[in-house]
Formats: structure tokens, sequence, C-alpha cells
């Protein structure tokens, strides 16, 4: 028997919701609540009863508008290589600072979506995160927190 | 109210608030116009920009780019077939046959005028109905409200998510759960934190509309190997022939601009309709006006075919402004966007925004009419120019639209949790996406969680821990009984028609 992809988000869904409802009974909440009509408890336990019962009618009633995706066509390679500069950038954004990380995450991400025009990589990198920068810092009194140019003397 | 008229014309017609109006409408024309993305991800990524602001130039910066971002959305219907938002899919039935003919700047014309007339007119509706509905409203109490948020949840995702109202119910719980995380408002218990400090205040609503919706859309993109500007280059987007409408086009757009304005206000009013539905009402209810000659040009360029969809889409924008500046309680996934900003600024939206903060109330309507003034002499003849945004190559596009999600997170919280509950939600949405789970209700949901809950809190304490209050008032028995019928419909819709 083949199950749809739907299906299985949707039993991902059931699980999430029972661990869910799991952890809303272990929510402690003061002596003198724990028999009011309504605690910190409550609400969470209707949720978890409530995304039990939709996803078990969508596993256990026929599919009217299966969704139709072609995995094949699916482009893996690029979206997981963003999602991985995305991850090392919130690294690197406190620690090596606004300018340089974001700049660098640019030139990166069009690089690995295929652009090869190298005076647009340019431009769209270091200068526009430099005039966004200003805009944001200068101009809107917006704090950017940015370790390397406060150690190079550019940011106050 | 002609006192509130004014408060409101002093604060939209304040320099700063014109400028926000006119970037408002530019930068959400701009993105609107970008298929794939919608009003929904324009606001989102203007919403850390204007936590500085006062809230009122928050709010109208958000509202130009809202009509910024529907009429942006039907310049690529019309010029490559690719509507930037579904309430635009029926304009492309006639404005891209008009483009394809060489009327592409007749189109544009066309749809301008009519999303400005329908936009305009549906405002005069909205200054009228609402501070009339703000006083009934008064008589609302919490098992109403409480019935009215679960009749929004249930109504968006039975309109928003077509054929797929479980999955859609599904996303509603999700954001239900994901708005329960951090201390309980009223006993500070924490909830679903698991020791975790950055919890403790709960998940920010910037982070899931960032990650939900620009985010995701961006990864999509990539994901699906969709390059949506590729028409775009094909088609020369400098020469779009003369934006001059005759007399004939004139007379057949009168025709149809009240009737759709109309249509396209009251659907915009319920809960859940928005513009798509409203598009495509009018462009059936205008063909069954027009006469057998003009019906058959429906499909093919028609004037009215294309006039229809675009005054109601717009009428419907203002239309969703009803329910949450008077009800506080959003009617879609756009509105919801909006009321979780507000929030942001310490503002609660309802029956007593009207008296408690009016230079909100009214400055948000009076730039709605400076917005649709703006929208047309700004973009209908910069519209050859603004066109070339849709060439913009999507290795460009997409790491700066990820680049402004990163951003807009990191300007609120400086901190590197959030940056990755971010991403790690973006990628559980595109995945979500591409099996047709909708997002709009999830973040509704999110939004109106906290207030769900509250209500629910103080109906079941009211009542002393008996359902009964569902039914105990007849408003509320209403509002309940509407709610069983939408969803008995969505189930006899799925299944038994299905089968039978």
């Amino acid at each position: 028997m083949k199950i749809s992809p739907s299906k299985i988000i949707s039993l991902l869904f059931f699980i999430f919701s029972g661990f869910y409802l799991y952890t809303a009974h272990q929510i402690q909440v003061f002596t003198f609540d724990e028999n009011a009509a309504f605690n910190a408890k409550t609400f969470p336990i209707y949720l978890g009863y409530a995304g039990l019962i939709f996803s078990a009618l969508y596993v256990l009633l026929p599919e009217t508008r299966p969704s139709n995706v072609d995995l094949t066509v699916l482009d893996y390679k690029k979206t997981i290589m963003l999602v991985i500069l995305m991850i090392l950038y919130g690294l690197t954004i406190l620690r090596v600072g606004y300018f340089l990380s974001t700049s660098i995450f640019l030139v990166l991400s069009y690089i690995v979506l295929g652009e090869r025009k190298w005076v647009w990589i340019f431009i769209l990198s270091f200068p526009f995160v430099a005039i966004f920068m200003y805009l944001l810092h200068g101009l809107l009194n917006i704090y950017l927190r940015d370790p390397f140019l406060q150690y190079i003397g550019i940011m106050g | 109210m002609i006192e509130g008229i004014l408060i409101g014309l002093e604060t939209a017609f304040s320099i700063k608030n014109l400028m926000m109006v006119m970037i408002g409408c530019f930068a959400g024309t701009i993105i609107g116009m970008l298929p794939g993305l919608g009003p929904m991800t324009a606001i989102a990524l203007m919403i850390p920009i204007t936590y500085g602001f006062e809230p009122s130039t928050g709010l109208i910066l958000m509202a130009g780019v809202y009509y910024g971002a529907v009429f942006g959305g039907s310049t690529s219907s019309i010029l490559i077939n690719a509507p930037g938002i579904p309430g635009t899919v029926a304009t492309s039935f006639d404005g891209y046959p008009m483009a394809q003919q060489g009327k592409a700047g007749k189109a544009l014309a066309v749809a301008a005028y009519s999303s400005f007339a329908g936009g305009t007119i549906a405002a005069i509706f909205l200054l009228i109905a609402a501070p009339s509905l703000s006083k009934v409203s008064l008589a609302f109490r919490s098992p109403d409200y409480f019935g009215l948020m679960i009749l929004g949840l249930t109504a968006v995702s039975a309109f928003s998510a077509k054929g797929h109202f479980l999955k859609a119910m599904m996303m509603v719980v999700l954001g239900l759960m994901l708005a329960s995380v951090g201390q309980d408002t009223l006993s500070d218990i924490p909830r679903f934190t698991f020791q975790n400090m950055n919890l403790s205040d709960g998940i920010s609503f910037v982070l899931v509309v960032m990650a939900t919706f620009a985010m995701s859309e961006a990864l999509t993109i990539i994901f699906k190997a969709n390059d949506p500007t590729r028409v775009a280059k094909q088609i020369s987007l400098s020469q779009l022939g003369s934006i001059k409408l005759d007399k004939e086009e004139t007379k057949k757009m009168v025709a149809t601009i009240p009737r759709s304005s109309v249509l396209g206000f009251i659907i915009g009013v319920l809960p859940g309709a928005g513009s798509t539905i409203a598009s495509f009402l009018a462009y059936g209810m205008e063909r069954n006006f027009v006469n057998d000659e003009e019906k058959q040009k429906f499909g093919k360029g028609s004037v009215n075919g294309l006039a229809a969809p675009e005054t109601a889409n717009n009428a419907a924008c203002s239309g969703s402004f009803v329910p949450l500046l008077t009800l506080g309680i959003p009617g879609s996934g756009t509105t919801a966007v909006m009321l979780g900003a507000l929030l942001g600024f310490g503002i609660q939206p309802g029956p007593r925004l009207y008296q408690t903060n009016p230079e909100i109330f009214w400055s948000v309507i009076m730039s709605m009419y400076i917005g649709m003034v703006i929208l047309l002499i700004l973009n209908l003849p910069l519209i050859p120019y603004i066109a070339r945004v849709l060439a913009t190559p999507r290795t460009f596009l997409i790491p700066l639209i990820l680049f402004f999600s990163v951003t807009g997170i990191y300007l609120m919280s400086f901190n590197n949790f959030d940056i990755y509950m971010m991403i790690g939600i973006a990628v559980i949405a595109t995945i979500l996406r591409l099996y047709d789970f909708p997002m709009p209700p999830l973040i509704l949901a999110f939004v109106l969680g906290g207030l769900m809950e509250e209500n629910l809190r103080r109906s079941l304490l009211i009542s002393d821990g008996s359902w009964s209050f569902l039914w105990d008032r007849p408003l509320t028995l209403i509002i309940m009984a509407t709610i069983v019928l939408i969803v008995s419909w969505q189930i006899y819709k799925s299944f038994i028609k299905k089968n039978s």
C-alpha cells in the first residue's frame, strides 16, 4: 500500500499533536488553580485534541484532491545550499558583524544560484549593504551591531 | 464623524505620512509585481522598519504597501500572465489577451482606473460602515468574540485552500499551538518553553510571518526550480502601447465599476473571502450583465472582463479593513499581518479604537484615498519603467529576499536563536507549501491565538466552566450556526458530493 506524502505529513502532525497534548498536561499550574474552570493548560489541551482529530481525519478519510508533486524536478542541491548559507549567516552575524557577514552571504548566495555577472555581484553585495546600513543606522537611527566596523573605527 | 475625518486628514496629510504612503505604494507595487510574492510578503518585509515609527505612520505605510502590492500583482498578470497574488488571477483572463494584441498600455490603464475607482468607492463605504459597526460591536461580549474568531478561522480555511479544508484546519491548529508558546498572559506560567529562556516571551510574530511567507516563498521558487521572470525577458517591457482609452472603452468601464465595487466591498467584509473570491465573482457577474456580443469577447480581451475583477479586488481590500478596525478581528491573512503589527505597536484594534485612537482609525481611512491617487498618478506613467522589475533575475532576487528576512528578525532581537528558528520554520513551511498546506490560516491563527484564549477564558469563567455560553446568547448562537454551516458544506463538498 502506497501512502501519499500529505498523509505522511498529517501522520507526523498527529504524533506532534500527541506530544503537544502530553506536554500540555505537564504544565504546572498553581494549586488553587487546578480545579478552576480555566487555567494555563486548558486551552493547550483543547488544541492538542483538535490537532489529533484533524490529522486523524485526514489520515483516515480518502483524499479528495491529492497533491501531485514531481519529486524529480525539485532542486534539492541549491535549496540545501541556501539553507546552509543562511545558517552560517545566522552564526556569523553577531560575531563577525552585520556588514561583512551580510555581504559575504549575498555574494555566496548569488554564486550558488548560478549568477556569474561579477560586477553586479559586487554592486549588490558590499556597496549595497553599506548603503542599506547607512539608511538604517545613519538615517533611521536603528541600532546595528557590528564589532568589525567598530574595531576598524568606521562605526561608533 | 466630521471631526474624525479632519483629524484623519491632518495626520494623513503630514509630510512624513504622505512620504510613507508614496514609499508604501511604490515598494508594494514593485514587490507585488514579482510573481510569487504577494501583499503578505510585502507587508512582512516592512514590519521591522515600521517599529521605529508612530503607529499611525506605520499603519499608513503598510496600507500603502497593501494597495501597491495588489496593483503590482495585476501588472504581472497583464504583462506576463503570471499573477503576483491569487486576487489578480481573474485579471489575467482578459488583461493578458489584451497585452498579446499589442494593447498592454491600454490594459494597464483599465486596471489602474478600475483599481482607483474600486478602491475609492469602497473607501467611502468604509468611511460610512466602520463607525456605525464600531458602535454596534460595543455590544459584543467575550463569547461572541470567541465565536467570531472561530468563524474567521473556519472561513479562511474554507476559502483559502480550495479542496484542502482539513489541511487548512491543521494549519489553524498549528498556528494556535505556536501562539501558545511562552508565558501564560494571566498566570505567567511558562508553557512549551522547555526551560529555554529564548522561548519564555513566546515566538515573535514577525519571525513567523517572515519565515512562512517571505523566506518560504523564496525557498519554494528555488526548490521548484521556477523562474518567474523568464517570460518577462521574452517581451518588450518598455514598449507597451498607448495608455489612452477611447469613449467606448470608458463607457464600458463606467458601467462596470459601481456594481463591481459594491460586490467587492461586501465580499471583502466577510471573513475569509477576500479579494480572490471578490474578483472571480465580479468577473462572473459581469459576464451575466453584458450583452451577447460583449460576452463573446470575455477571455479574449474584454474591457468589462478586465475592469470587473480589478475593481472588485481593490474594493475587497478596503472592505477587509472593516472587521479589523471595528472588531479587531482580521478577516484575511493580510489583515492578520496588519493586526500583528498593530499589536506590536501596543494598539488593540476593536470597537474602542474609534474612540481611544481616533487619529489611527481615521488617518488609515484617509490615507487610502491618498494611496489611490498616488497609485494612479505615480504608477500609470511610470509603468513601462517599473515593469522592468519583472525582468530582475531570480539569482539576485532570492538572496535579497532572504537577506531582508534575516535582517528583519536580527534587528528585532539581536539573537542567533531567533534566526535559526526562523530558518527551521521556513524549511518546514516550504515542505508544507509543496503539498498544498496553506499558510494564511496559520498566520491568522497565530495572531488570534492570544485573543482567542483570553475570550475563551472569560467566557468559561463567567459560565462557571459550562460550554453553554456558545448558545446562550442569540448572537453567539447565530455565529456558531454559521460555523456549523461552513464545516458541513465543506464536508459535503469534499466527501459526499465526490462519492456521489
